[in-house]
Protein backbone atom coordinates (compact mmCIF):
# COMPACT_ATOMS: atom_id res chain seq x y z
CA UNK A 1 0.00 0.00 0.00
CA UNK A 2 2.56 2.32 1.10
CA UNK A 3 4.41 1.44 -2.26
CA UNK A 4 1.44 1.91 -4.21
CA UNK A 5 1.24 6.06 -2.61
CA UNK A 6 4.51 6.43 -2.88
CA UNK A 7 4.65 5.82 -6.80
CA UNK A 8 1.45 8.19 -6.96
CA UNK A 9 3.34 10.63 -5.71
CA UNK A 10 6.94 10.63 -7.87
CA UNK A 11 4.12 10.53 -10.88
CA UNK A 12 2.20 13.25 -9.25
CA UNK A 13 5.52 15.15 -9.03
CA UNK A 14 7.26 14.27 -11.83
CA UNK A 15 4.32 15.47 -14.03
CA UNK A 16 3.49 18.96 -12.55
CA UNK A 17 7.19 19.90 -12.54
CA UNK A 18 7.87 19.01 -16.78
CA UNK A 19 4.49 19.50 -17.51
CA UNK A 20 4.74 22.99 -19.57
CA UNK A 21 8.36 23.49 -21.02
CA UNK A 22 9.59 26.22 -23.20
CA UNK A 23 11.30 24.95 -26.19
CA UNK A 24 12.99 28.61 -27.67
CA UNK A 25 14.82 29.73 -31.11
CA UNK A 26 16.90 32.87 -31.75
CA UNK A 27 17.27 34.56 -34.87
CA UNK A 28 21.08 34.97 -33.96
CA UNK A 29 23.01 34.22 -31.20
CA UNK A 30 25.44 36.17 -32.40
CA UNK A 31 25.55 39.56 -32.92
CA UNK A 32 29.02 40.60 -34.64
CA UNK A 33 29.89 44.59 -34.28
CA UNK A 34 31.83 45.48 -37.70
CA UNK A 35 32.71 49.08 -38.79
CA UNK A 36 29.51 49.70 -40.02
CA UNK A 37 27.30 48.21 -37.41
CA UNK A 38 24.05 50.29 -36.71
CA UNK A 39 22.47 48.55 -34.19
CA UNK A 40 21.03 45.08 -34.22
CA UNK A 41 17.32 43.19 -34.30
CA UNK A 42 17.01 40.17 -32.33
CA UNK A 43 13.86 37.97 -33.27
CA UNK A 44 12.93 36.01 -29.55
CA UNK A 45 11.16 32.91 -30.38
CA UNK A 46 9.39 30.13 -28.83
CA UNK A 47 6.67 27.13 -27.57
CA UNK A 48 5.40 25.68 -24.58
CA UNK A 49 6.13 22.00 -25.10
CA UNK A 50 3.44 19.99 -23.02
CA UNK A 51 3.52 16.39 -21.96
CA UNK A 52 0.20 16.54 -20.47
CA UNK A 53 -2.61 17.72 -22.37
CA UNK A 54 -3.85 21.82 -21.43
CA UNK A 55 -6.12 21.38 -18.42
CA UNK A 56 -8.08 23.98 -17.66
CA UNK A 57 -5.89 25.87 -15.84
CA UNK A 58 -5.36 29.82 -15.17
CA UNK A 59 -3.63 31.68 -18.40
CA UNK A 60 0.06 31.51 -19.03
CA UNK A 61 2.48 34.57 -19.09
CA UNK A 62 6.12 34.77 -20.73
CA UNK A 63 8.62 37.05 -19.29
CA UNK A 64 11.92 37.37 -21.46
CA UNK A 65 15.10 39.48 -20.31
CA UNK A 66 18.41 40.11 -22.26
CA UNK A 67 20.82 41.65 -19.70
CA UNK A 68 24.75 43.18 -21.51
CA UNK A 69 27.51 42.47 -19.39
CA UNK A 70 27.48 44.10 -15.64
CA UNK A 71 30.03 46.74 -14.68
CA UNK A 72 30.04 49.21 -11.43
CA UNK A 73 29.00 52.55 -12.46
CA UNK A 74 29.22 56.03 -10.38
CA UNK A 75 26.33 58.03 -10.41
CA UNK A 76 27.25 61.66 -9.15
CA UNK A 77 24.42 64.33 -8.33
CA UNK A 78 24.96 67.86 -8.76
CA UNK A 79 24.22 70.96 -6.63
CA UNK A 80 24.26 74.53 -6.98
CA UNK A 81 27.58 75.80 -4.73
CA UNK A 82 28.56 79.34 -4.92
CA UNK A 83 26.51 80.18 -7.71
CA UNK A 84 27.86 77.38 -9.85
CA UNK A 85 27.01 73.72 -10.11
CA UNK A 86 29.13 71.39 -8.92
CA UNK A 87 29.11 67.62 -8.64
CA UNK A 88 28.67 67.07 -4.48
CA UNK A 89 27.89 63.59 -3.62
CA UNK A 90 27.95 60.22 -5.83
CA UNK A 91 26.91 56.80 -5.58
CA UNK A 92 28.71 53.86 -6.57
CA UNK A 93 26.42 51.19 -8.09
CA UNK A 94 28.10 47.68 -7.79
CA UNK A 95 26.54 46.22 -10.85
CA UNK A 96 24.73 48.04 -13.61
CA UNK A 97 24.06 45.88 -16.44
CA UNK A 98 25.03 47.51 -19.16
CA UNK A 99 21.87 47.16 -21.03
CA UNK A 100 19.00 45.56 -20.04
CA UNK A 101 15.44 45.14 -21.93
CA UNK A 102 12.44 43.30 -20.10
CA UNK A 103 9.65 42.31 -22.38
CA UNK A 104 6.15 40.60 -21.12
CA UNK A 105 2.96 38.94 -23.04
CA UNK A 106 0.74 41.18 -20.61
CA UNK A 107 1.66 43.62 -17.87
CA UNK A 108 4.34 42.71 -15.31
CA UNK A 109 2.41 42.95 -12.33
CA UNK A 110 -0.02 40.51 -13.86
CA UNK A 111 2.83 37.82 -15.26
CA UNK A 112 5.24 38.25 -12.18
CA UNK A 113 4.50 38.33 -8.68
CA UNK A 114 6.31 40.32 -6.43
CA UNK A 115 8.06 37.26 -5.13
CA UNK A 116 8.94 35.68 -8.41
CA UNK A 117 10.60 39.08 -8.92
CA UNK A 118 12.74 39.67 -6.27
CA UNK A 119 14.00 35.88 -6.27
CA UNK A 120 14.82 36.04 -10.21
CA UNK A 121 15.86 39.90 -10.31
CA UNK A 122 13.50 40.56 -13.59
CA UNK A 123 12.19 44.23 -13.30
CA UNK A 124 14.92 47.02 -13.70
CA UNK A 125 15.05 48.40 -10.26
CA UNK A 126 15.92 44.54 -9.25
CA UNK A 127 18.58 43.64 -11.83
CA UNK A 128 20.53 46.58 -10.42
CA UNK A 129 22.16 46.11 -7.75
CA UNK A 130 24.00 48.51 -4.83
CA UNK A 131 25.03 47.54 -1.26
CA UNK A 132 26.96 49.77 1.12
CA UNK A 133 26.61 53.52 -0.34
CA UNK A 134 26.40 55.74 2.35
CA UNK A 135 24.04 58.48 1.22
CA UNK A 136 20.50 57.84 2.41
CA UNK A 137 18.57 58.31 -0.88
CA UNK A 138 20.07 55.96 -2.35
CA UNK A 139 16.56 55.61 -4.91
CA UNK A 140 17.13 58.79 -6.70
CA UNK A 141 20.60 57.59 -7.56
CA UNK A 142 18.96 54.65 -9.25
CA UNK A 143 16.80 55.71 -10.68
CA UNK A 144 18.43 58.69 -12.29
CA UNK A 145 20.75 55.70 -13.59
CA UNK A 146 17.83 53.88 -15.51
CA UNK A 147 16.34 57.53 -16.89
CA UNK A 148 19.57 57.78 -18.40
CA UNK A 149 20.28 54.91 -19.79
CA UNK A 150 16.76 54.55 -20.78
CA UNK A 151 17.27 58.00 -22.63
CA UNK A 152 20.50 56.30 -24.27
CA UNK A 153 17.82 53.58 -25.69
CA UNK A 154 20.33 51.01 -23.44
CA UNK A 155 17.27 50.32 -20.68
CA UNK A 156 13.50 49.44 -21.99
CA UNK A 157 10.74 47.80 -20.46
CA UNK A 158 8.29 46.11 -23.10
CA UNK A 159 5.48 45.36 -21.37
CA UNK A 160 2.85 43.03 -23.84
CA UNK A 161 5.27 43.17 -26.19
CA UNK A 162 5.15 39.33 -26.16
CA UNK A 163 2.95 37.66 -28.63
CA UNK A 164 1.72 34.58 -27.14
CA UNK A 165 -0.52 32.80 -29.28
CA UNK A 166 -2.82 29.93 -28.09
CA UNK A 167 -0.94 29.78 -25.15
CA UNK A 168 1.66 27.89 -27.13
CA UNK A 169 3.93 30.18 -29.73
CA UNK A 170 5.52 33.30 -28.12
CA UNK A 171 7.46 35.56 -30.43
CA UNK A 172 9.23 39.28 -29.65
CA UNK A 173 11.78 41.66 -31.08
CA UNK A 174 14.35 43.02 -29.14
CA UNK A 175 15.91 45.48 -30.66
CA UNK A 176 19.74 46.09 -29.62
CA UNK A 177 20.97 49.67 -30.01
CA UNK A 178 24.19 51.06 -32.10
CA UNK A 179 25.86 51.99 -28.85
CA UNK A 180 26.60 48.46 -27.43
CA UNK A 181 29.32 47.39 -25.53
CA UNK A 182 30.95 43.42 -26.15
CA UNK A 183 30.39 40.85 -24.19
CA UNK A 184 27.90 37.76 -23.46
CA UNK A 185 24.23 39.41 -23.16
CA UNK A 186 22.48 36.90 -21.13
CA UNK A 187 18.96 36.16 -22.16
CA UNK A 188 15.97 34.49 -20.00
CA UNK A 189 13.15 33.27 -20.58
CA UNK A 190 10.12 32.79 -18.17
CA UNK A 191 6.53 31.07 -18.41
CA UNK A 192 4.60 31.47 -15.47
CA UNK A 193 1.15 31.22 -14.05
CA UNK A 194 -0.28 33.39 -11.87
CA UNK A 195 2.80 34.99 -10.83
CA UNK A 196 4.86 32.04 -10.03
CA UNK A 197 7.45 30.80 -12.35
CA UNK A 198 6.73 27.69 -14.23
CA UNK A 199 9.16 27.06 -16.10
CA UNK A 200 12.78 29.06 -17.17
CA UNK A 201 15.02 29.28 -20.35
CA UNK A 202 18.87 30.40 -20.13
CA UNK A 203 20.97 30.68 -23.36
CA UNK A 204 23.49 34.06 -24.02
CA UNK A 205 23.66 36.05 -26.70
CA UNK A 206 27.24 36.37 -28.02
CA UNK A 207 28.22 40.43 -28.48
CA UNK A 208 31.76 40.27 -29.80
CA UNK A 209 33.53 42.63 -32.64
CA UNK A 210 34.61 41.59 -35.56
CA UNK A 211 37.19 42.10 -38.35
CA UNK A 212 39.35 45.21 -38.05
CA UNK A 213 37.37 46.13 -34.61
CA UNK A 214 38.30 43.47 -33.39
CA UNK A 215 42.05 43.72 -34.22
CA UNK A 216 42.76 47.16 -33.39
CA UNK A 217 40.85 46.87 -29.62
CA UNK A 218 43.11 43.73 -29.30
CA UNK A 219 45.71 45.46 -30.48
CA UNK A 220 45.52 48.55 -27.96
CA UNK A 221 45.11 46.29 -25.23
CA UNK A 222 47.66 43.79 -25.76
CA UNK A 223 50.52 46.11 -27.62
CA UNK A 224 49.29 49.78 -26.44
CA UNK A 225 53.00 51.16 -27.03
CA UNK A 226 52.79 50.03 -30.58
CA UNK A 227 49.28 51.22 -30.97
CA UNK A 228 50.17 54.39 -29.68
CA UNK A 229 53.52 54.62 -32.10
CA UNK A 230 50.94 53.48 -35.24
CA UNK A 231 48.41 56.58 -34.40
CA UNK A 232 51.49 58.99 -34.08
CA UNK A 233 52.51 57.30 -37.17
CA UNK A 234 49.37 57.82 -39.15
CA UNK A 235 48.91 61.22 -37.65
CA UNK A 236 52.31 62.49 -39.27
CA UNK A 237 51.55 60.44 -42.77
CA UNK A 238 47.88 62.02 -43.03
CA UNK A 239 49.45 65.51 -41.76
CA UNK A 240 52.39 65.23 -44.43
CA UNK A 241 50.29 63.74 -47.25
CA UNK A 242 47.62 66.58 -47.41
CA UNK A 243 50.61 69.19 -47.21
CA UNK A 244 52.08 67.26 -50.27
CA UNK A 245 49.13 66.64 -52.11
CA UNK A 246 48.25 70.41 -51.73
CA UNK A 247 51.16 71.81 -52.70
CA UNK A 248 51.18 69.32 -55.97
CA UNK A 249 47.81 70.56 -56.56
CA UNK A 250 48.73 74.50 -56.21
CA UNK A 251 51.42 73.83 -58.49
CA UNK B 1 27.16 56.54 -42.81
CA UNK B 2 26.89 55.45 -39.26
CA UNK B 3 30.41 54.07 -37.88
CA UNK B 4 31.30 52.04 -35.27
CA UNK B 5 34.34 52.81 -33.08
CA UNK B 6 36.47 50.11 -31.51
CA UNK B 7 37.67 51.53 -28.49
CA UNK B 8 35.13 54.44 -27.50
CA UNK B 9 32.19 51.82 -28.11
CA UNK B 10 29.55 54.22 -29.61
CA UNK B 11 28.28 54.31 -33.60
CA UNK B 12 28.28 57.90 -35.03
CA UNK B 13 27.95 59.84 -37.90
CA UNK B 14 31.15 59.15 -40.07
CA UNK B 15 30.67 62.87 -42.13
CA UNK B 16 30.21 64.54 -38.62
CA UNK B 17 33.26 63.49 -37.63
CA UNK B 18 34.85 64.36 -40.81
CA UNK B 19 33.53 68.15 -40.64
CA UNK B 20 34.54 68.37 -37.05
CA UNK B 21 38.21 67.61 -38.00
CA UNK B 22 37.76 69.99 -41.05
CA UNK B 23 36.84 73.08 -38.90
CA UNK B 24 39.38 72.54 -36.52
CA UNK B 25 42.14 71.79 -39.01
CA UNK B 26 40.93 75.26 -40.34
CA UNK B 27 41.57 77.05 -37.17
CA UNK B 28 44.86 75.11 -36.77
CA UNK B 29 46.22 76.32 -40.14
CA UNK B 30 45.10 80.09 -39.38
CA UNK B 31 45.89 80.82 -35.44
CA UNK B 32 48.42 78.00 -34.92
CA UNK B 33 46.25 76.73 -32.01
CA UNK B 34 46.20 73.16 -32.10
CA UNK B 35 42.47 73.30 -31.59
CA UNK B 36 41.95 70.91 -28.64
CA UNK B 37 40.08 73.42 -26.21
CA UNK B 38 37.38 73.22 -29.44
CA UNK B 39 37.45 69.66 -30.22
CA UNK B 40 37.26 68.04 -27.01
CA UNK B 41 33.86 69.82 -25.95
CA UNK B 42 32.23 69.24 -29.55
CA UNK B 43 33.54 65.32 -29.11
CA UNK B 44 31.55 65.32 -25.88
CA UNK B 45 28.53 66.39 -27.70
CA UNK B 46 28.94 63.95 -30.23
CA UNK B 47 28.60 61.31 -27.65
CA UNK B 48 32.16 60.01 -27.24
CA UNK B 49 32.95 59.77 -23.88
CA UNK B 50 35.09 62.11 -22.36
CA UNK B 51 38.23 59.41 -21.60
CA UNK B 52 38.77 58.64 -25.29
CA UNK B 53 37.61 62.82 -26.65
CA UNK B 54 40.55 63.75 -24.50
CA UNK B 55 43.48 61.16 -25.73
CA UNK B 56 42.27 61.36 -29.23
CA UNK B 57 41.73 64.99 -29.75
CA UNK B 58 45.48 64.62 -28.61
CA UNK B 59 46.17 62.08 -31.69
CA UNK B 60 44.12 64.47 -33.79
CA UNK B 61 46.34 67.82 -33.52
CA UNK B 62 49.56 65.98 -33.93
CA UNK B 63 48.31 65.34 -37.55
CA UNK B 64 46.76 68.37 -38.19
CA UNK B 65 49.64 70.22 -36.63
CA UNK B 66 51.86 68.62 -39.01
CA UNK B 67 50.16 69.33 -41.64
CA UNK B 68 50.02 72.86 -41.03
CA UNK B 69 53.89 73.21 -39.88
CA UNK B 70 54.57 71.67 -43.18
CA UNK B 71 53.23 74.82 -45.11
CA UNK B 72 54.87 77.38 -42.08
CA UNK B 73 58.64 75.42 -42.77
CA UNK B 74 57.78 76.09 -46.65
CA UNK B 75 57.21 80.04 -46.11
CA UNK B 76 60.06 79.78 -43.47
CA UNK B 77 57.71 81.30 -40.66
CA UNK B 78 59.18 78.66 -37.88
CA UNK B 79 61.64 79.80 -35.39
CA UNK B 80 63.16 76.50 -34.90
CA UNK B 81 65.41 77.20 -31.90
CA UNK B 82 62.89 79.01 -30.14
CA UNK B 83 60.47 76.29 -30.39
CA UNK B 84 63.17 74.00 -29.51
CA UNK B 85 63.58 76.06 -26.22
CA UNK B 86 59.67 76.24 -25.34
CA UNK B 87 59.79 72.80 -26.01
CA UNK B 88 62.31 71.59 -23.35
CA UNK B 89 60.32 73.70 -21.07
CA UNK B 90 57.27 72.75 -22.35
CA UNK B 91 58.45 68.74 -21.48
CA UNK B 92 59.08 69.80 -18.28
CA UNK B 93 55.98 71.32 -17.35
CA UNK B 94 53.97 68.55 -18.77
CA UNK B 95 55.74 65.72 -16.59
CA UNK B 96 54.76 68.66 -13.59
CA UNK B 97 51.35 68.72 -14.70
CA UNK B 98 50.58 65.34 -14.58
CA UNK B 99 51.27 65.29 -11.28
CA UNK B 100 49.26 68.10 -10.28
CA UNK B 101 46.53 66.22 -12.14
CA UNK B 102 47.08 63.39 -10.56
CA UNK B 103 46.31 64.92 -6.73
CA UNK B 104 43.44 66.34 -8.26
CA UNK B 105 42.30 63.10 -8.92
CA UNK B 106 42.43 61.49 -6.21
CA UNK B 107 40.59 64.49 -4.52
CA UNK B 108 37.66 64.40 -6.15
CA UNK B 109 36.46 67.40 -8.51
CA UNK B 110 38.48 67.19 -11.41
CA UNK B 111 36.00 67.49 -13.65
CA UNK B 112 35.32 70.56 -12.17
CA UNK B 113 38.83 72.03 -11.78
CA UNK B 114 39.60 71.64 -16.02
CA UNK B 115 35.97 73.44 -16.58
CA UNK B 116 37.07 76.29 -14.72
CA UNK B 117 41.09 76.21 -15.07
CA UNK B 118 38.96 76.66 -19.21
CA UNK B 119 37.07 79.33 -17.96
CA UNK B 120 39.81 81.74 -16.34
CA UNK B 121 42.52 80.97 -18.89
CA UNK B 122 40.05 81.62 -22.32
CA UNK B 123 38.40 84.23 -20.51
CA UNK B 124 41.32 85.97 -19.75
CA UNK B 125 43.32 85.77 -23.10
CA UNK B 126 40.54 85.72 -24.64
CA UNK B 127 39.57 89.41 -22.97
CA UNK B 128 43.55 90.61 -23.23
CA UNK B 129 43.63 89.73 -27.01
CA UNK B 130 40.61 91.52 -28.05
CA UNK B 131 41.20 94.81 -26.44
CA UNK B 132 45.09 94.69 -28.38
CA UNK B 133 44.74 93.68 -31.08
CA UNK B 134 41.26 96.18 -31.34
CA UNK B 135 44.50 98.87 -30.15
CA UNK B 136 46.38 97.54 -32.45
CA UNK B 137 44.04 98.26 -35.35
CA UNK B 138 43.08 101.70 -34.66
CA UNK B 139 46.44 102.40 -34.17
CA UNK B 140 47.55 100.67 -37.56
CA UNK B 141 44.80 103.16 -39.09
CA UNK B 142 45.65 106.28 -37.58
CA UNK B 143 49.93 105.74 -38.42
CA UNK B 144 48.64 104.41 -41.70
CA UNK B 145 50.09 101.30 -41.25
CA UNK B 146 53.73 101.73 -39.66
CA UNK B 147 54.65 98.80 -37.69
CA UNK B 148 55.05 99.80 -33.99
CA UNK B 149 58.78 99.79 -32.34
CA UNK B 150 58.55 97.17 -29.47
CA UNK B 151 59.60 98.40 -26.14
CA UNK B 152 62.53 97.21 -24.10
CA UNK B 153 61.34 95.84 -20.82
CA UNK B 154 62.69 93.73 -18.01
CA UNK B 155 62.24 90.45 -20.43
CA UNK B 156 65.69 91.96 -21.99
CA UNK B 157 67.93 92.47 -18.64
CA UNK B 158 67.71 88.92 -18.27
CA UNK B 159 71.15 86.82 -18.54
CA UNK B 160 71.85 83.32 -21.05
CA UNK B 161 71.21 85.50 -23.95
CA UNK B 162 70.35 83.80 -27.43
CA UNK B 163 69.72 85.10 -30.95
CA UNK B 164 66.98 83.62 -32.84
CA UNK B 165 67.43 84.79 -36.13
CA UNK B 166 63.80 84.26 -37.49
CA UNK B 167 61.99 86.18 -35.01
CA UNK B 168 64.50 89.14 -35.44
CA UNK B 169 65.25 88.76 -31.76
CA UNK B 170 68.20 88.86 -29.02
CA UNK B 171 66.73 87.90 -25.45
CA UNK B 172 67.78 85.36 -22.62
CA UNK B 173 66.04 81.98 -22.88
CA UNK B 174 64.76 82.02 -19.31
CA UNK B 175 61.85 83.57 -20.49
CA UNK B 176 60.30 81.07 -23.13
CA UNK B 177 61.52 78.24 -20.89
CA UNK B 178 59.33 79.61 -18.10
CA UNK B 179 56.64 80.46 -21.38
CA UNK B 180 56.85 76.39 -22.16
CA UNK B 181 56.51 75.49 -18.65
CA UNK B 182 53.64 77.39 -18.02
CA UNK B 183 51.75 75.98 -21.34
CA UNK B 184 53.30 72.34 -20.36
CA UNK B 185 51.53 72.01 -16.76
CA UNK B 186 48.23 73.46 -18.25
CA UNK B 187 48.36 71.64 -21.52
CA UNK B 188 48.93 68.39 -18.70
CA UNK B 189 45.40 69.38 -16.94
CA UNK B 190 43.36 70.71 -19.54
CA UNK B 191 44.51 67.85 -21.85
CA UNK B 192 45.23 70.55 -24.38
CA UNK B 193 47.88 71.38 -26.88
CA UNK B 194 47.85 74.91 -25.17
CA UNK B 195 48.13 76.52 -28.42
CA UNK B 196 45.74 79.48 -27.01
CA UNK B 197 47.91 80.36 -24.65
CA UNK B 198 51.39 80.02 -25.98
CA UNK B 199 50.33 82.07 -29.23
CA UNK B 200 49.32 85.30 -26.69
CA UNK B 201 52.50 84.64 -24.46
CA UNK B 202 54.96 84.67 -27.02
CA UNK B 203 53.56 87.86 -28.70
CA UNK B 204 52.62 89.83 -25.65
CA UNK B 205 55.30 88.63 -23.27
CA UNK B 206 58.46 87.44 -25.51
CA UNK B 207 57.50 89.91 -28.43
CA UNK B 208 57.39 87.41 -31.26
CA UNK B 209 56.14 88.50 -33.96
CA UNK B 210 53.04 87.17 -35.25
CA UNK B 211 53.79 85.26 -38.23
CA UNK B 212 56.34 83.21 -36.93
CA UNK B 213 54.61 82.82 -33.41
CA UNK B 214 52.01 80.59 -35.62
CA UNK B 215 54.37 78.39 -37.10
CA UNK B 216 56.94 78.12 -33.82
CA UNK B 217 53.77 76.68 -31.97
CA UNK B 218 53.22 74.41 -34.02
CA UNK B 219 56.31 72.49 -34.02
CA UNK B 220 55.97 72.73 -30.32
CA UNK B 221 52.42 71.07 -29.96
CA UNK B 222 53.34 68.53 -32.21
CA UNK B 223 55.55 67.36 -29.80
CA UNK B 224 53.39 67.71 -26.34
CA UNK B 225 50.71 66.10 -28.11
CA UNK B 226 52.69 63.22 -29.25
CA UNK B 227 53.88 62.82 -25.81
CA UNK B 228 49.96 62.76 -24.67
CA UNK B 229 48.74 60.72 -27.54
CA UNK B 230 51.60 57.90 -26.37
CA UNK B 231 50.61 58.52 -22.72
CA UNK B 232 46.59 57.88 -22.99
CA UNK B 233 47.79 55.13 -25.34
CA UNK B 234 49.81 53.11 -22.83
CA UNK B 235 48.21 54.02 -19.35
CA UNK B 236 43.98 53.97 -20.25
CA UNK B 237 43.76 52.42 -23.51
CA UNK B 238 41.56 55.19 -24.79
CA UNK B 239 43.20 56.72 -28.01
CA UNK B 240 40.72 55.74 -30.47
CA UNK B 241 42.49 55.18 -33.93
CA UNK B 242 39.46 55.16 -36.33
CA UNK B 243 38.16 58.10 -34.74
CA UNK B 244 41.32 59.46 -35.03
CA UNK B 245 41.53 58.45 -38.62
CA UNK B 246 38.20 60.34 -39.51
CA UNK B 247 39.28 63.55 -37.56
CA UNK B 248 42.50 63.82 -39.09
CA UNK B 249 41.34 63.36 -42.76
CA UNK B 250 38.70 66.29 -42.01
CA UNK B 251 41.50 67.85 -40.10
CA UNK B 252 44.60 68.13 -42.99
CA UNK B 253 42.46 69.31 -45.49
CA UNK B 254 41.19 71.75 -42.85
CA UNK B 255 44.56 72.98 -41.69
CA UNK B 256 45.45 73.67 -45.49
CA UNK B 257 42.99 76.01 -46.38
CA UNK B 258 43.13 77.40 -42.74
CA UNK B 259 46.68 78.32 -43.53
CA UNK B 260 45.61 79.84 -46.87
CA UNK B 261 43.16 81.68 -45.25
CA UNK B 262 45.65 82.86 -42.57
CA UNK B 263 47.94 84.21 -45.13
CA UNK B 264 45.57 86.52 -46.49
CA UNK B 265 44.66 88.19 -43.84
CA UNK B 266 45.90 91.14 -41.38
CA UNK B 267 47.67 89.82 -38.34
CA UNK B 268 45.22 92.47 -36.58
CA UNK B 269 42.35 90.74 -37.92
CA UNK B 270 43.60 87.59 -36.98
CA UNK B 271 44.12 88.13 -34.19
CA UNK B 272 40.74 89.38 -33.53
CA UNK B 273 39.00 86.11 -34.69
CA UNK B 274 41.01 84.28 -32.36
CA UNK B 275 39.85 86.03 -29.31
CA UNK B 276 36.00 86.06 -30.20
CA UNK B 277 36.31 82.23 -30.96
CA UNK B 278 37.94 82.06 -27.62
CA UNK B 279 35.26 83.97 -25.65
CA UNK B 280 32.92 81.99 -27.22
CA UNK B 281 34.20 78.73 -26.18
CA UNK B 282 34.73 80.44 -22.58
CA UNK B 283 31.14 81.40 -22.58
CA UNK B 284 29.49 78.55 -23.52
CA UNK B 285 31.91 76.73 -20.52
CA UNK B 286 30.50 79.53 -18.15
CA UNK B 287 26.89 79.06 -18.82
CA UNK B 288 27.05 75.34 -18.38
CA UNK B 289 28.81 76.07 -14.84
CA UNK B 290 25.76 79.04 -14.01
CA UNK B 291 22.91 77.71 -15.75
CA UNK B 292 21.00 74.73 -13.72
CA UNK B 293 21.45 71.43 -15.38
CA UNK B 294 18.42 69.50 -17.26
CA UNK B 295 19.79 66.43 -15.72
CA UNK B 296 21.67 66.71 -12.34
CA UNK B 297 22.92 63.22 -12.24
CA UNK B 298 26.12 61.46 -14.42
CA UNK B 299 27.27 58.24 -15.01
CA UNK B 300 30.64 57.03 -15.11
CA UNK B 301 32.25 53.53 -15.69
CA UNK B 302 34.52 52.76 -13.28
CA UNK B 303 37.58 50.69 -14.25
CA UNK B 304 38.10 52.35 -17.86
CA UNK B 305 36.12 50.99 -20.79
CA UNK B 306 34.28 46.83 -20.96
Amino acid sequence: MTRWLLLWVFVALGSSAVAEEIVMGLSQDEVAITASFDGSDILIFGAVKRTVASAPLPPLGVVITISGPRTPVIVRHKERRFGIWVNTSSVEVDAAPSFYAVASSAPLSEVLSETENLRHSVTLNRAIRSIGADVDNTADYTEALIRIRSNDDLYKVAEGAIDFDEETLFRTSISLPANLVEGNYATRIFLTREGAIVDRYDTVIAVQKVGVERWLFNLSREQPAIYGGLSLLLAIAAGWAASAGFAAFRR
Amino acid sequence: MQLYLPIAEVSVNAFLLLGLGGLVGMLSGMFGVGGGFLITPLLFMAGIPPAVAVATSANQIVASSFSALLSHLRRRTVDIPMGVVLLIGGLIGSALGVVVFNILKAQGQVDLLVKLCYVVFLGTVGGLMLVESLRALQRSRRSGGAPVRRKHNWVHNLPFKMKFRVSGLYISVIPPLLVGLLVGVLAAIMGVGGGFIMVPAMIYLLGVPTKVVIGTSLFQIIFVTAFTTMLHATTNYTVDMVLALLLIIGGVIGAQVGARVGTMMKAEQLRILLAVLVLAVCGQLAFDLLLRPTELYSLERVGGAV
